[in-house]
């Protein structure tokens, strides 16, 4: 048994920085599908010649986004979740049976690639180091390789009055949901369009909710841009669970289509939706419904924070419409030792992101050292047709769900984009004239990305304003630049970590051996 | 604001603005919050505006609430326990001991 | 070690992606540019916008070519410091330098309010250099001493503060702070609104301003320059180069020079704070908004742009021993940044002789110049001719090594 293994069997979950070892050989940051796999098939291959894997997540218990609380809730007979969220309990059990350490509760906030201390990015032969905040305590870990598996987000959905309590995200209140058995009392309105929107509604009725309506948003004109991967989705996994499940929902729930414009309105709380939807014959009608809780949903994006601010390359996904770490087939970054695995990479959902994790952990013991090529090879050959399966169909739903630009890049000029600035879509489209190279210089001018959730609210929306304006494609707009630390961490514990000499000089001037003494206004 | 589908197995007491509140073991703070009905958790920074949990994934910054005297802390990924005194904030963060 | 990925994965088609890269190269650029310019500013910083802005207040039509979006920028990365402090030492022509910019800037501050509605929160209320131990005091004391030595006593005045005497004026100082100098002629502004604010005041003001329009290469031509790049290339009467890092590549094409040494400086910056420290410092400053910044490091030896822990872990002391209350502040951002650092750190402003019409700005202190550069610099180029009191700036002073 491994050093790291033992030291679970007694102490369980690691709850503080202290403890951390310095070093193991996988470090996996996410413990949502893609992560718990990654970890198991890590662990299971390293624990004859006694690697150590760990896993990093910042929730309290394994599961991520889509498996959250598995391990924690009570298994009812009539339980409203279905089974493609039970289906994530063997995948925890396999992990907590593994010889994997795993320490929630864990902020990532920082991955510095090979070398990053001595003189540039993936020059130097050390490990990647990976920054973490514990129980009240920052550590950096050094890693063989880091495979990052920090999932997706919602794709933000700025509309007015996004910002009023009562307004969720419909991942938010799948949350609340599995993690505390709650749902939203009184009427609830769910907007925009994709299918996670459509399975929250489903789940939300079988719990007994009360949904007044479903205003979907879903762009008409991407229909026939979808048809072209219609065949390939009527082989895959997901056709008839879906059809069936949308009949149920529209048999029991109003559902509004061709919704071309939503504002949320209310005093202090969401109380209304206005929306304006274009009928059959063209005809646009404006109207209005009473609400409690709106929740609002357009598909899912990829979390790229850590990966972009530890220098991987970030590319363009015209497909699904979002930015995401450029990949090798295994999961391989641009940067060395640092492996992207799940919808963190770019969406494929859970099943896919579970074979994507053990892929990964494939790669990074052959890139280690730790895996026979022969054996690497015979291993990935069959999680490659598993994956295979997995993205049958994903293109047509890509494209079906593609969000109309309208709520993409929202047209009202009140309309707030930077919900920590609280920076304007016209403040925005104004700055963007005045000829700005880039979003990088558009978030120094007006501060939209630099509050504390650094930009994860509105980068998208700032990149598809900007390539509205401009009249060209995102991919020649980019996105914010990101540095760590990615989550806000205590100055004290940032103060704690242990300090090289030449860290201590390079901020007093004063060289660590005897030299001539550099004025601090000099830097000035 | 939120209703639970069935009664906690394991209550758990903790205050918001010195109120008590019960939450269910296991639970984030966040979602107590939501579970107890509570529907603002602060004013926002640049314009004072009523804000409450968003994402409840750690993303969106939303629910910073003072949790045990600490500023600015992520409800949705805090674990509720027996006691905790949370707090709703206001605007940005105060420096203690600041005249 | 791993193999980094040679391809991408999945439908993310990088030749689509190229070819919508090109396409939008075409669209999104203006037509031609035309030479109806009278001089053309090579660089957006803010070196380059104060000299744009000083140069349309002068009656000419200036065009400002730009870099791309995540081109080193300064601008984007420095500390606001309107800063005269312990500057100049064994360079009394650049303490004094600075000290007139300092007191320019109200007016410049002034001027971009008129322009353009833009408070960039001019703060010049002083500052202070905390010593976090006896050996900084005593050097930053003899800095001081030096610098108005060498001016004869016309360098901004400032005091000595012992412990106490610091913790009468700043109860919220720590323990650990040994003493300060202050001086009332430092301060700070916004500088990220300053740089939007010169920006905007630039099309208000008749200047034309184009971001992705690299100059790569400067022409010199019988009457003139053509400046060429991806874009095309463009014949203007007069150029300054004011392209802080890619000034030195620019500069010999023209008769000039602009030798640079590598300078990276690494800030930290906090959550929004109530006001607590209403003056600047050197290492720690409030922003208008709230947030606190800490800074800085210099390291010489990197090309590295990434920020590193260890040395924001060091920045986080400093900052926690001068002011303890700042301990349990979150740190929301960090960066690091490329110093446009000559040499010997003091600016470069010429003329070419061999090139007349071919200008040269250069220097690490762009905030705190930016008033000179609007104000001064900019009217004499405009009018033809550097003043001669600025020629202790031109590049000849590199020609004899100082410490011979
Ligand atoms: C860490 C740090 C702290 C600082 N603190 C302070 C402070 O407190 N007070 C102070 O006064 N100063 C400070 N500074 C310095 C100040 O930021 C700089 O002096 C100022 O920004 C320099 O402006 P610039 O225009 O020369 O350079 P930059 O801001 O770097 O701008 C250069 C511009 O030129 C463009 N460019 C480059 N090459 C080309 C080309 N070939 N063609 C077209 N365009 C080109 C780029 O795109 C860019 O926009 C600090 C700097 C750093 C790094
Ligand atoms: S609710 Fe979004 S970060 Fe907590």
């Amino acid at each position: 048994m491994t050093a790291a293994a033992a030291s679970r069997d007694i102490a369980g979950p690691i709850t503080h920085a202290a403890d951390l070892a310095d070093r193991y050989d996988v470090v996996v940051v996410g413990a949502g599908p893609a992560g718990l796999s990654a970890a198991v098939e890590a662990s299971g291959r390293l624990a004859a010649s006694g690697g150590s894997v760990l896993l990093l997540d910042e929730n309290p218990s394994p599961g991520g986004q889509i498996y959250r609380a598995v391990t924690r809730r009570p298994r009812r007979p009539d339980d409203c979740l279905g089974a493609d969220y039970w289906a994530g309990l063997p995948l925890a059990d396999a992990f907590a049976a593994s010889p994997a350490a795993y320490a929630p509760g864990a902020t990532v906030w920082g991955v510095e690639p090979c070398g990053a201390g001595e003189g540039g990015a993936g020059k130097g032969h050390e490990p990647p180091l990976v920054g973490v905040s514990l129980g009240g305590a920052a550590r950096r870990i050094a890693a063989g390789a880091v495979i990052l598996a920090s999932g997706a987000m919602e794709r933000p959905m700025p509309v007015p009055g996004w910002t009023l309590p009562g307004v969720m995200t419909a991942g938010a209140a799948q949350i609340a949901l599995k993690s505390a058995d709650a749902v939203p009392a009184g009427r609830i309105v769910l907007a925009g369009c994709g299918p996670l929107l459509y399975l929250l509604a489903w789940q939300l009725l079988r719990a007994g909710a009360e949904i007044a309506a479903i205003l979907d948003t879903a762009d008409p004109g991407q229909r026939l841009a979808a048809l072209r991967a219609l065949p390939d989705f009527l082989r895959s996994p997901y056709v008839a669970k879906g059809l069936s499940l949308l009949a149920q929902v529209r048999r029991r729930v109003p559902v509004h289509g061709g919704i071309e414009s939503l504002a949320i309105e209310g005093d202090g709380r969401a109380e209304h939706v206005l929306y304006r939807q274009r009928g059959r014959a063209g005809n646009i009608a404006a109207a209005s419904i009473d609400a409690d809780c709106v929740l609002l949903h357009q598909g899912v994006i990829p979390s790229t924070h850590l990966a972009a601010a530890a220098g991987c390359r970030i590319e363009w996904n015209a497909v699904q419409r979002a930015f995401q770490p450029a990949t090798d087939d295994v999961g391989r970054s641009s940067v060395a030792g640092i492996l992207v695995a799940g919808d963190g990479a770019g969406i494929g959902g859970a099943p896919h992101a579970a074979v994507a994790g053990r892929i990964a952990a494939l790669a990074a013991l052959a890139d280690l050292g730790r895996l026979a090529d022969a054996d690497c090879r015979r291993a990935l050959e069959s999680l490659r047709r598993e994956r295979a399966r997995w993205r049958r169909g994903r293109a047509f739903l890509d494209r079906l769900y593609q969000p109309a630009a309208a709520f993409r890049a929202p047209r009202d000029p009140a309309t707030i984009v930077c919900r920590c600035e609280e920076v304007t879509a016209g403040t925005l489209r104004k700055t963007v004239a005045l000829g700005v190279p880039g979003p990088n210089q558009l978030k120094t001018f007006l501060r939209c990305g630099m509050g504390p959730c650094q930009g994860r609210l509105c980068a998208q929306t700032v990149t598809e304003i900007m390539a509205e304006e401009r009249g060209v494609d995102p991919s020649a707009i980019g996105t914010y630049r990101l540095r760590s630390p990615v989550k806000p961490l205590r100055l004290s514990e940032l103060a704690a970590l242990p300090v090289p000499p030449d860290a201590v000089s390079a901020v007093t001037g004063e060289p660590p051996a005897k030299g001539p003494s550099e004025s601090p206004a000099d830097a000035r | 604001m939120f209703r639970r589908l069935h009664e906690p197995a394991e209550p758990v007491r903790f205050t918001f603005d010195g109120r008590p509140l019960t939450a269910a073991a296991g639970d984030t703070v966040a979602a107590a919050l939501l579970a107890a009905g509570v529907r603002e958790v602060r004013r926002s920074v640049v314009g004072g505006e009523p804000r409450a949990p968003y994402c409840l994934m750690g993303v969106c910054f939303d629910c910073l609430v003072t949790i045990d005297g600490v500023q600015n802390r992520q409800s949705c990924l805090t674990e509720v326990r027996e006691g905790m005194e949370v707090r709703s904030q206001q605007g940005r963060r105060r420096l203690e001991g600041a005249e | 070690m791993t193999k980094p990925a040679a391809t991408a994965d999945m439908a993310t088609a990088g030749a689509a992606a190229a070819a919508a890269a090109a396409a939008a190269a075409a669209g999104d650029r203006p037509a031609p540019l035309r030479g109806d310019w009278d001089v053309a500013v090579v660089g957006g910083g803010l070196v380059g916008a104060s000299i744009a802005l000083g140069l349309c207040r002068s009656g000419l039509r200036p065009l400002v070519l730009d870099g791309e979006d995540l081109d080193l920028r300064a601008s984007r990365a420095n500390f606001a410091l309107v800063w005269v402090q312990g500057k100049g030492v064994g360079a009394p022509h650049y303490a004094l330098w600075s000290k007139a910019s300092a007191e320019g800037w109200p007016q410049l501050a002034a001027l971009l309010r008129e322009t353009t509605g833009i408070d960039v929160s001019l703060n010049q209320r002083g500052a202070f250099s905390f010593a976090l131990s006896q050996g900084e005091l005593d050097r930053y004391r003899d800095e001081m001493e030096r610098v108005a030595a060498e001016t004869a006593g016309a360098a901004a005045p400032y005091e000595v503060l012992s412990h106490n005497e610091l913790r009468d004026r700043l109860p919220a100082v720590g323990p650990e702070v040994v003493g300060a100098i202050y001086s009332p002629a430092d301060g700070h502004v916004n500088s990220l609104r300053l740089l939007r604010a010169l920006h905007a005041a630039l099309p208000a003001l008749g200047a034309g301003y184009r971001a992705h329009h690299r100059v790569e290469r400067i022409e010199p031509l019988h009457a003139g320059f053509r400046l060429f790049g991806p874009w095309g290339d463009l014949v203007v009467p007069r150029v300054v180069i004011a392209a802080g890092t890619g000034a030195e590549a620019l500069a010999p094409m023209v008769g000039l020079r602009v030798p640079l040494t590598r300078s990276k400086g690494q800030v930290l910056v906090t959550e929004k704070c109530e006001p607590f420290f209403d003056y600047a410092s050197a290492t720690i400053r409030q922003t208008d908004e709230g947030g606190v910044m800490i800074g800085d490091s210099e390291e010489t030896g990197t090309d590295s742009i990434a920020a590193r822990a260890d040395i924001s872990a060091v920045l986080a002391q400093r900052a926690i021993r001068v002011f303890p209350r700042l301990a349990d502040v979150n740190v929301v951002r960090s960066w690091a940044g490329f110093r446009v650092k000559t040499l010997d750190g003091l600016p470069v402003y010429e003329q070419s002789a061999r090139h007349p019409g071919a200008f040269a700005v250069a220097c690490h202190s762009g905030v705190t110049l930016a008033a000179a550069h609007a104000l001064t610099v900019a009217p004499q180029i405009a009018a033809g001719a550097l003043a001669p009191d600025l020629a202790v700036f031109a590049s000849r002073r590199f020609d004899v090594p100082p410490s011979a």
